[in-house]
């Protein structure tokens, strides 16, 4: 539901949102690792955010401080004006959590999983049924849930954070490990989901996946939030950055920045993981012609800025999941 | 941008039919092909249901969990069933004039307690008394009969050293040439009530019952924790309460139906346990035994991190608590301290209440400190527990 909440905060006019999280200097700390370190979000009733970041960034457990499945060390957290912990019944029925796909009964079928997860919040069979008409997964209601393919188990697992009919819900990488099709099917089933009213906070390390999907996003890395916003705005602040890649191995990283540096080219970001020579840069008019000299223009891709490139630009490194 | 958040949040759990109508994206809904009926899904009864399912369809479990004990009942049963008093074999080196005077009918009497077999060279004898081919040796000297025997067996010496007795007595009453005056009719009790299958049963039922508590109980924490279920639980309005007695409903049908099977299998003609008055006593027996055996089990899964350490941890603690408490063998001859360690174990209790209202005719007063004990038991390890529990990993 992209609804131009994006320009809000500074925007014309009344604003009748009300913050569904508010998270603010959250700090966790696992013996010598600050898992998370000094996280604040103010995320509003609707939103589609995303936590991203690679591997190791700290986005789980900051998602699992969000649900009120782990104590911050500092700082304070807010669902609906209410702190999730200690473990608060109230807030429990208004949120849904989506775990990995191996988080369900051993044995059990697919409806009988449902049925189980629905219990816990006191919700009738009918309404679990529905729940798993709308993942698509009526016919497989017999199926051990083991015995599901990748994307079906997602889909179980979203059913089951769904099915009592939560306002917020929290998904942890939940295209993980999925085929190209299954996450597509996903996403529109997330959206969906978000157009609903509900709001949403994914954690991925799937830049293209963030940039699609969700309204706002926050790129973390090592335990902090290097910046949140629109995926559009944050790539409009780059610049109109410009990626250009080539074939690898036609010209030396080094002999290109020298040549690029006396071409009168500025911070150009030159990359080379042997496959492809990337360069990102504001002007990629004389890095073309530095290369077409060079003949060094094999394989050649133009193409604008994505959140990857924010990433880089952030953090001053590639992004690797 | 603003959202009234009652006409945006779907209103799904005020009535199906209305969330139905307002989502599109909920396609058809249950009502295609005929209304299904709408359940009330309750926490207790669905979480047991799972828990039950998980093992019913788990055809490995079963097997560990409920045929294997009923073979080891059976296998024992059959193997001590014609054991049932301790028959000796006596060495007889040279002659023994009390043993060689006996009369037919004394020696068809002595016959049921021991066969004598006559050996000409005493230290081979004595050898085979020591490697356990014979329970006895006995000789004449002079006027002195000599009995010896080895304390491997203390039962079957102590045995050897009674019938020598009472044929030396007999023997020593002749000789007196006056009629005896007062006759000692000895007869084991034994004999007459307890048969192995009857120690048997309550002892491998103790066993059975501690495998499936603890064993299950400690595993099924950690395999919910490791796979983040409980966590999943801790997230929903699910009471702990709820989760607990689930488990416990679980168990108790599972350690009720051992029991049943136990005593089906126990009292067919073939095994020929007699159930004493009282007998019905052993199901609240063996559900307070339950509770003490699965708070160790809870223990077990808390301190445990991986399913691994859990099942050895649990091994080590039912094999030989097993051993210890009389599931398997008497403990009557058993040394002081293992008696003593036997004392602190939960299953000891289990057992032995379980072959007194089983067997001995034990009634609810017997029992029913031993049930009081084992639920304060129960209660201090779980409170225990409680300081070492969590919900999740890490």
């Amino acid at each position: 539901m992209r609804r131009g909440r994006v320009a809000a905060p500074h925007g014309q006019g009344v604003r009748v949102v009300t913050a569904a999280i508010v998270a603010d200097g959250v700090r966790k700390r696992y013996g010598d690792i600050q898992a998370v370190d000094g996280v604040s979000l103010h995320i509003e009733t609707g939103e589609f955010h995303g936590i991203l970041g690679p591997n190791g960034a700290g986005k789980t457990t900051t998602l699992e401080i969000l649900e009120g499945v782990r104590e911050p060390d500092e700082g304070r957290i807010e669902l609906f004006g209410e702190s999730p912990w200690p473990r608060n019944p109230k807030l429990l029925r208004r949120i849904g959590v989506q775990f990995q796909a191996s988080s369900f009964f051993d044995k059990l079928t697919t409806r009988e999983t449902i049925y189980l997860f629905a219990s816990f919040y006191r919700v009738g069979s009918r309404q679990a049924d529905a729940m798993l008409d709308r993942v698509g997964l009526t016919e497989f209601g017999g199926v051990p849930a083991d015995k599901l393919s990748g994307g079906q188990a997602q889909r179980l697992s979203i059913a089951c954070g769904l099915v009592h009919d939560p306002e917020i819900v929290f998904l942890d990488e939940p295209t993980a490990g999925l085929d190209p099709q299954a996450r597509r099917n996903l996403w529109d089933l997330l959206r969906d989901v978000n157009e609903e009213g509900r709001t949403l906070v994914l954690t991925t390390h799937y830049l293209d996946e963030a940039e699609l999907l969700c309204d706002r996003v926050s790129v973390m890395e090592k335990g902090k939030v290097l910046k949140t916003g629109a995926p559009a705005a944050l790539i409009r602040e780059l610049d109109d950055m410009v990626r250009v890649s080539v074939e690898s191995g036609r010209i030396e990283p080094d002999t290109l920045r020298g040549l690029l540096g006396s071409a009168g080219v500025e911070n150009a970001l030159v990359e080379d993981d042997g496959i492809t020579l990337s360069i990102a840069t504001h002007s990629p008019g004389p890095v073309l012609s530095v290369l077409a000299d060079r003949r060094a223009l094999r394989g050649l891709e133009v193409r604008g800025a994505t959140l990857e490139d924010v990433f880089l630009q952030l953090t001053g490194r590639e992004y690797r999941a | 941008m603003s959202i009234d958040e009652t006409s945006a949040r779907p209103s799904g759990t005020a009535g199906t039919a209305a969330a139905d109508a307002e989502k599109p994206a909920g396609g058809a809904g249950p009502g295609r092909g005929g209304p299904a009926k709408d359940r009330r899904l309750n926490p207790v009864r669905e979480l047991a249901r799972a828990m039950i399912l998980s093992v019913l369809r788990d055809k490995g479990t079963i097997f560990f969990l409920m045929v294997f004990p009923i073979l080891f009942l059976m296998l024992f049963g059959t193997l001590f069933k014609s054991g049932g008093t301790t028959h000796i074999k006596v060495a007889q080196v040279g002659e023994v004039k009390v043993l060689d005077s006996l009369t037919a009918a004394h020696r068809e009497q002595l016959s049921k307690a021991a066969t004598i077999t006559k050996v000409t060279s005493g230290p081979a004898a004595l050898e085979k008394v020591r490697a356990g081919d014979y329970d006895a040796l006995v000789e004449q000297v002079g006027d002195t009969v000599v009995l010896r025997y080895s304390l491997s067996d203390p039962v079957k010496g102590a045995s050897a050293r009674a019938t020598l007795n009472a044929v030396l007595e007999q023997a020593n009453l002749a000789a007196t040439g006056k009629p005896a005056k007062y006759t000692l009719k000895a007869s084991q009790v034994e004999d007459e009530s307890v048969k192995p299958i009857q120690y048997l049963t309550p002892g491998l039922l103790g066993f059975a019952i501690a495998t499936s508590s603890v064993f299950s109980t400690a595993l099924t924490l950690v395999t919910l924790r490791r796979k983040k279920i409980l966590q999943r639980m801790q997230l929903s309005p699910v009471r702990p309460w709820e989760v607990v007695a689930a488990r416990i409903s679980m168990t108790m049908l599972m350690v009720l139906t051992q029991t049943a099977l136990f005593l089906v299998v126990a009292t067919l003609p073939y095994f020929g346990l007699q159930l004493t008055g009282n007998w019905w006593l052993v199901v609240p027996l063996v559900v307070c035994g339950t509770l003490a055996l699965m708070s160790l089990g809870l223990l077990i899964g808390s301190l445990s991190k991986t399913e691994e350490s859990a099942g050895g941890l649990a091994q080590l603690l039912v094999l030989p608590m097993s051993l210890l408490s009389g599931s398997f063998f008497s403990l009557d001859g058993a040394p002081e301290w293992v008696r003593a360690v036997s004392y602190v174990m939960p299953l000891h209790y289990l057992v032995e209440g379980g072959e007194s209202v089983l067997s001995r005719g034990g009634g609810l007063l017997d029992v029913l400190p031993t049930m009081g004990g084992m639920l304060a038991f129960a209660a201090v390890v779980t409170a225990l527990t409680l300081r070492f529990f969590k919900w999740n990993e890490g």
